[in-house]
C-alpha cells in the first residue's frame, strides 16, 4: 500500500489524531426508494500533521464521510475519534469544516465574517483583532475588510470561510470540495494557498474533492473510494515534499499518481452511473 | 448627482400633472368629472383647518397604526410557528394559498355585528387583509435559510436561540421586509376602503361623504392627503430596506 516514503518526520506521522472504525451511515427507507446503505464499513486513521485526499465517484458517500467525522451525522455504526475522544452528533472542539457551497454570511462585512465564530466564543477584543487581521492578511482580503459577501468573486468568498475556520485555530480542517464552484485557474492557486495554510498551521487537514490532479498536487496520502456503498480501495502515498506547490504537476512521477487513481476509480465510476446516481 | 431614470420620472410626474391642470383649466375636462390639481391643493389647504380634519385623520391613521402592528407582529409569529411545526404548516397550506381569493370586504357588515361600529371592525379587517402577506413572507424567508448556513450553525455550536438570532433571521430578513412592506401597504388599504364602505368617520368616510354630496373638490382633496400619507410612508419604509441593503452591500 505505501508506495514512496513521506517527507514528514517519522514521529509526526505515526500519531493518530483522528480515527474512524468500522463506520457505515444507512439511510432509512423513504418515500420514493427503500433503505441506501451511503457508506463503509470503512476505517482510517487520520496522522496528525498530514494531508490526506478522499476521491471517489459521484455518490460514494465522500461528503457523508466528512460530515460523520465532523459529528455533523451520527453513523449507523462503527465509532469515531478525535484526539483520543469520541465523536457523536456534536462538531469536537479545534474541527474546522470548510463547504463547497457559498456559506459567508451576506449580511456581515467580511471582517465581521471572519470574526463570526471568536465572537460568539467570548474571545476578548484585542486577542479577537488580532487573530482577524492574521486570517484577513493571510487570505489576501486585507483590502476587502469591509466589503459584502455579494461585492466578491466565488473565490473570494471561499477565502472569507477559510478565514472564518482559520481564526479559530482548528486542529484539524475538514474541506468538503471546498473549490468545486471555483474555475480551473483560481483552483490552483487556492490550491497553494491551502498547501501554505497547511504547512504554516501545522494542522492535520482531509479535503473531499472529485479532482484527482487536485488531490494528487495537494496529498500526502489519498484514499480512493469505491462506488457506493464507499469504502477504501486503497491509501495511495505520494511522497511528495511537504514544500510543495502546483508547479509539482511539472515533475515526471506526477503524472503516474493520477494515472493510478484513475485506474481505481474507471471502473468504479462506471459502477456508479450504472447505479444511477449519475445521469447516464 | 441626479440619475437619468429620476429625471425621467420627475418629467413624467410633472408632465402629467401640468397635463391635467391644462386640461381642466381649459375646460377641456369638466369640473364636475376632475378638478384641476392647483384646485385640489387650495381646497386641501381650506380642508385642513376645518375643525373636524384632525380627528379623521387621527382615527384613520391610529386604525392602520394598531392593524399594521397587530399584521406584522401576528403574521411573523404564525409565519414561524407554521415554519417550525410541519403538520400544522400542511394543515393550513391550502387556506394561504386560497386566501387573498377571497373578497374581504364582503365580510365587514358581518365584523361590525361583531365588534359594533366602532374602529374595531376596521383594525379586526385590515389585519386580516395584511396579516397573511406577513405570514407566507416569514415562511418564505424562513424555507429559504441555506442548509450550509445551518450546518456553520453547528460548526460554530451555536445554541438554538443564537442560531435564531444569528443565522435563521438575519438570512430570512430580505424576505421578511418585503412581508412587512405588503403589510403596510394593505393595512391602509383595509382601513381606508372599510371606512368607504361603512363608517360614520375617518378619512375614508370623508371621501364617500363628499362623493355622495357632490362635493368634487373637498373629495379630490382628500383623495390627494391619502395620496400624500401613503407614499411618505412608503418612501419611510424604502429608506430603511435601502439602508438594510447598503449595510449588505447590495445597494
Amino acid at each position: 500500500m505505501a508506495t514512496r516514503l513521506a517527507a514528514v518526520p517519522a514521529g509526526a506521522t505515526r500519531k493518530i489524531h483522528a480515527r474512524l472504525e468500522g463506520v457505515t451511515r444507512i439511510y432509512p427507507p423513504r418515500a420514493g426508494h427503500g433503505e441506501v446503505h451511503a457508506l463503509g464499513p470503512l476505517s482510517i486513521d487520520l496522522r496528525a500533521g498530514e494531508f490526506l485526499s478522499v476521491v471517489g465517484p459521484s455518490g460514494c458517500g465522500k461528503s457523508t464521510l466528512l460530515d460523520v467525522l465532523a459529528g455533523l451525522a451520527v453513523p449507523s455504526a462503527g465509532t469515531v475519534e478525535f484526539e483520543g475522544k469520541p465523536v457523536r452528533g456534536e462538531v469536537p472542539d479545534g474541527v474546522g469544516v470548510v463547504f463547497q457551497e457559498d456559506a459567508s454570511f451576506p449580511w456581515l462585512s467580511v471582517e465581521d465574517n471572519v470574526a463570526f465564530g471568536l465572537r460568539r466564543a467570548g474571545m476578548d477584543a484585542a486577542e479577537t483583532r488580532r487573530r482577524v487581521d492574521f486570517a484577513v492578511g493571510f487570505m489576501g482580503l486585507k483590502d476587502f475588510r469591509g466589503a459584502y459577501p455579494s461585492q466578491l468573486s466565488g473565490g473570494m468568498r471561499q477565502r472569507v470561510c477559510i478565514a472564518r475556520t482559520l481564526v479559530l485555530q482548528p486542529r484539524l480542517i475538514l474541506l468538503d470540495e471546498p473549490f468545486g464552484a471555483l474555475d480551473q485557474q483560481t483552483r490552483l492557486l487556492m490550491g497553494d494557498e491551502l498547501l501554505r495554510l497547511w504547512r504554516e498551521t501545522g494542522a492535520t487537514v482531509l479535503l473531499i474533492t472529485h479532482a484527482l490532479d487536485e488531490a494528487n498536487l495537494l496529498s500526502d496520502r489519498i484514499g480512493v473510494m469505491s462506488a457506493r456503498p464507499g469504502r477504501f480501495l486503497d491509501i495511495v502515498e505520494t511522497g511528495w515534499p511537504r514544500e510543495r506547490d502546483s508547479r509539482l504537476a511539472e515533475r515526471p512521477d506526477f503524472g503516474a499518481v493520477t494515472a493510478r487513481l484513475w485506474s481505481y476509480l474507471r471502473g468504479e465510476s462506471l459502477r456508479a452511473m450504472g447505479q444511477g446516481t449519475v445521469a447516464p | 448627482m441626479i440619475g437619468k431614470a429620476t429625471v425621467i420620472r420627475t418629467v413624467v410626474l410633472l408632465g402629467a400633472v401640468g397635463a391635467l391642470e391644462i386640461a381642466c383649466r381649459t375646460g377641456a375636462i369638466a369640473p364636475t368629472m376632475v378638478i384641476a390639481p392647483s384646485a385640489m391643493v387650495k381646497a386641501l389647504v381650506a380642508a385642513m383647518q376645518s375643525d373636524d380634519f384632525g380627528g379623521h385623520v387621527q382615527q384613520t391613521l391610529s386604525a392602520v397604526a394598531i392593524a399594521m402592528s397587530l399584521a406584522i407582529v401576528g403574521g411573523f409569529a404564525i409565519g414561524a410557528l407554521l415554519h417550525w411545526i410541519p403538520f400544522l404548516r400542511r394543515a393550513f397550506n391550502p387556506f394561504l394559498a386560497a386566501y387573498y381569493a377571497i373578497p374581504h370586504f364582503a365580510f365587514y357588515p358581518l365584523l361590525i355585528v361583531i365588534f359594533g361600529l366602532g374602529p374595531a371592525p376596521l383594525i379586526v379587517l385590515a389585519t386580516l387583509f395584511a396579516m397573511v402577506a406577513m405570514i407566507v413572507a416569514t415562511m418564505a424567508g424562513l424555507d429559504r435559510v441555506p442548509r450550509v448556513l445551518l450546518k456553520t450553525a453547528r460548526i460554530h455550536r451555536l445554541s438554538l436561540l443564537q442560531e435564531i438570532w444569528r443565522i435563521r433571521l438575519p438570512a430570512a430578513a430580505p424576505h421578511i421586509l418585503s412581508g412587512l412592506k405588503l403589510a403596510v401597504a394593505y393595512s391602509f388599504i383595509g382601513v381606508i376602503a372599510g371606512e368607504f364602505i361603512l363608517s360614520t368617520s375617518g378619512i375614508g368616510h370623508e371621501i364617500a361623504y363628499a362623493y355622495d354630496n357632490f362635493d368634487n373638490p373637498r373629495m379630490y382633496a382628500l383623495i390627494l392627503f391619502v395620496l400624500a400619507i401613503v407614499t411618505t410612508f412608503n418612501m419611510l419604509v424604502w429608506t430603511w430596506e435601502r439602508r438594510l441593503a447598503r449595510r449588505r452591500g447590495m445597494a
